[in-house]
């Protein structure tokens, strides 16, 4: 890349920042927004599930911890062609038509998100257990309380789990194109008019276009980061 | 967190459009997609019928693909032999011409097979494989990739044979493919839609048009509602009877680049 | 909330052992914990301190003999045995939240209807001097404070027996002062009290009875006068004394 090119994408980036361009706001809310309900998805069903496998024992559970650790690599093209399969008119869910809309892509990123919430609050969850495990013990809590108390103890770190999973949703452009058809003003998030916009060779344009999206997610990061470092002053 | 983002989501859902608006999907090429054709039309046939139009363009094969399983209502693709296909099996009904455009060849402007000017495609191709010279192919199953293998078959190349070395197959969009011949310096063969709104150009540029094997034509096809529930026959039909009708004719001749008209409509 | 019997009390241990690997950790207990009375565990380090208090708590199962409460009558059901004894660890772990939600998170253990966790969980910080801090984040007390604050979560339980397990080894002279005051709040209140403990001193301010501990095994039982005075078991007078007993 050239130094002109960087130059032209950072003056075109803030251009487009300052312009408020209508066409990019709408990108952006849909970025957010179908990232933002994947990763709430993702907690909702990841943080019991990694709670659970940190502290249930059955049969069959090292072999789900690996394979959930696994997943957090899935490949997004994978997951997005799978949902695409599932979501197809031709597929077992055609019937509710939510092909190429912000609902598929939610899927998608949902289960592209969930495995990696899982996988880390397992390991939050149990590292936390080693410390508080007798105490809750001697206490006599039993197992549902036992998980509700050490997600909460663990939210400080949990949060971590889940802006990585935020992180990987926002980055991501696979599943999202194949399941979303990066259809204008409907389905075009931030990643998939990059690779539009790279595919046409406005390469200022798309990496202006990334260079907001890294803004965006490091804004986001940042307040996560600091809400959660006074909470922890407080809270110690 | 979970409350933060419970408020965020609550913030921004009412603003998006999750309404039930009345569309259709058309599944279509990069090619048509990327040079604008249409971000110019979709607002006319809106403004005409109501309809709006979600367009998901991919390449040729693929589109087809999608209209196989029924995840668009209407194709507008440029590969006559998978189009006929395609409606033979089934899959497709009423398949109209709608417009052309021609694929020009591209190369480097140091041009190592010294084809620059030549008027017949097919000596061009001979000369770039004698020469070895560097050929970037989409070698995704698009239209243009179809249309490519096509042509050097009439020019007696047999690129499969070529191994990996002068003939690249890439196995992406235009786009892609244009960036990545810019960057090695191939030769190579694209849509004159994309070409002309393609601006990462470096230093390529035509070397070949004009010749009528490099003709383009697209056509229209709707997706046969019978083998798909929830496929919308009727605003499709309408889609395709405007397409090809003469307030889409002649959109589709005023849409101009730089003043260059790119596409030319042939609706019977 | 104390329901029919008076006490879980006594805990008969017979033959109690554990092992991990076949390492035998500790071998051959037997012993009888009377209600009300305040047992001492002395012993070396690694004579089976912690993990005798441990399995007498129930957070280890013994690999070996049998732990009987209750004495010789009904057994008695699990969930009261779980209910009706607290322990404080040598580092208490408080939950990430305030002190009295700390407390009030015990209370719902133990079913207290909720409209009577306020005053219940005041009352107990009151008791140990943290009604000051009822509000402050658990995790930010002082060692002491934060320790006390285990005891008084330990006091809504209203346990027939207390254990602790060297509950003032990381505390200054002032805090251990406090706890062992606390510890006479619950044995006032006809808790049963069985701690282990390094500050001879300590166990000399607190013990009725000593049962002391050498390399796994239960050497002496005694009360405690008699033990301070002129241990039975040569090991007894060799720790008193100050030697290495091994």
């Amino acid at each position: 890349m050239k130094m002109l090119d960087l130059s032209a994408a950072c003056s075109t980036a803030i251009a487009l920042v300052i312009g408020l361009d209508p066409q990019m706001l709408d990108i952006v809310r849909l970025s957010l927004l179908v990232s933002g309900s994947a990763v709430l998805l993702a907690a909702l069903i990841g943080l019991p599930l990694g709670a659970m496998l940190a502290l249930a024992e059955f049969p069959g559970r090292g072999v789900l911890v690996v394979t959930i650790n696994a997943c957090m690599g899935l490949p997004p093209v994978v997951v997005g062609l799978a949902v695409y399969l599932l979501l197809s008119r031709a597929g077992p869910m055609g019937r509710f038509g939510l092909l190429f809309t912000p609902s598929a892509m939610v899927v998608a990123q949902t289960v592209l998100v969930l495995p990696i919430v899982a996988a880390l609050s397992r390991q939050v969850v149990a590292d936390l257990w080693e410390e508080y495990g007798e105490q809750l013990r001697s206490l006599g809590a039993p197992r549902p309380v036992v998980m509700a108390t050490l997600l909460w103890d663990g939210r400080f770190s949990l949060l971590t789990a889940v802006l990585a999973g935020f992180g990987r949703a926002c980055a991501e452009v696979g599943a999202v194109m194949i399941v979303g058809g990066n259809i204008s003003g409907v389905t075009r998030t931030m990643t998939t008019a990059i690779a539009l916009e790279t595919s046409k060779g406005d390469l200022p344009l798309a990496l202006g276009l990334g260079i907001i999206l890294i803004g965006l997610v490091t804004v986001v990061n940042a307040a996560v980061f600091l809400v959660g470092q006074a909470a922890r002053r407080r809270m110690g | 967190m979970l409350k933060r983002l419970m408020i965020l989501a609550a913030l921004l859902l009412p603003s998006t459009v999750w309404a039930e608006e009345r569309f259709i999907t058309v599944a279509s090429t990069t090619s048509t997609d990327q040079s604008g054709l249409f971000g110019h039309l979709l607002p006319l046939f809106q403004r005409d019928s109501g309809i709006s139009v979600r367009v998901v363009a991919v390449g040729t094969g693929q589109a087809i693909k999608l209209g196989e399983r029924g995840d668009a209502d209407a194709l507008l693709v440029h590969d006559r032999a998978g189009e006929d296909k395609f409606v033979a099996e089934g899959f497709g009904l009423d398949r109209r011409d709608v417009m052309y455009n021609d694929f020009v060849l591209i190369g480097p402007s140091g041009d190592p097979a010294v084809v620059k000017g030549l008027a017949s495609v097919g000596e061009a191709f001979k000369r770039i494989a004698a020469a070895k010279a560097a050929f970037a192919s989409r070698g995704d199953d698009s239209g243009t990739h179809r249309g490519e293998l096509r042509m050097w078959k009439a020019a007696g190349v047999d690129v499969k044979a070529a191994g990996a070395g002068w003939y690249r197959e890439l196995g992406s969009g235009m786009g892609p493919t244009l960036n990545t011949a810019a960057g090695m310096n191939a030769y190579v063969l694209a849509d004159r839609g994309t070409w002309a709104s393609f601006k990462n150009r470096q230093s390529l540029a035509i070397v070949v048009e004009g010749d009528k094997t490099l003709f383009n034509p697209y056509g229209s096809i709707l997706v046969n509602p019978a083998r798909h529930s929830g496929i919308k026959a009727a605003d499709a039909q309408a889609w395709h009877h405007w397409l090809t009708g003469p307030k889409g004719q002649a959109a589709i001749a005023g849409f101009k680049i730089d003043g260059e008209q790119l596409f030319f409509p042939d609706a019977r | 909330m104390k329901p029919e019997i008076d006490s879980i009390l006594p805990l008969e241990l017979d033959g109690i052992g554990f092992g991990i690997e076949g390492r035998t950790l500790l071998g051959g207990i037997g012993l009888r914990l009377e209600s009300g009375s305040r047992t001492i565990v002395l012993g070396p380090n690694g004579a089976g301190k912690s993990l005798l208090l441990r399995i007498c708590h129930g957070l280890l199962r013994p690999t070996e003999g049998t732990l009987r409460w209750g004495g010789a009558g009904q057994p008695l059901a699990e969930q009261v045995i779980r209910r009706r004894q607290a322990m404080v660890f040598q580092r208490p772990v408080l939950l990430r939240r305030s002190a009295l939600a700390n407390i009030r998170y015990v209370l719902g253990l133990i079913g207290l209807a909720r409209a009577r966790h306020r005053a219940v969980a005041m009352e107990a910080l009151d008791r140990f001097g943290l009604a000051e801090l009822a509000d402050r984040p658990a995790r930010v007390l002082s060692g002491g404070e934060q320790q006390r604050l285990a005891l008084a979560r330990a006091w809504v339980v209203e346990p027939d027996v207390l254990f602790l397990d060297e509950p003032t080894s990381a505390l200054d002279p002032a805090a251990t002062l406090a706890v062992e005051m606390a510890i006479h709040e619950f044995h006032a209140a006809g808790a049963k009290i069985v701690m282990t403990t390094h500050d001879l001193g300590q166990a000399r301010r607190l013990a009725d009875e000593v049962v002391f501990l050498s390399r796994g095994r239960l050497v002496e039982v005694s009360p405690a006068a008699r033990f301070f005075k002129a241990p039975a078991s040569p090991q007894g007078r060799a720790f008193l004394a100050g030697e290495l007993v091994c």
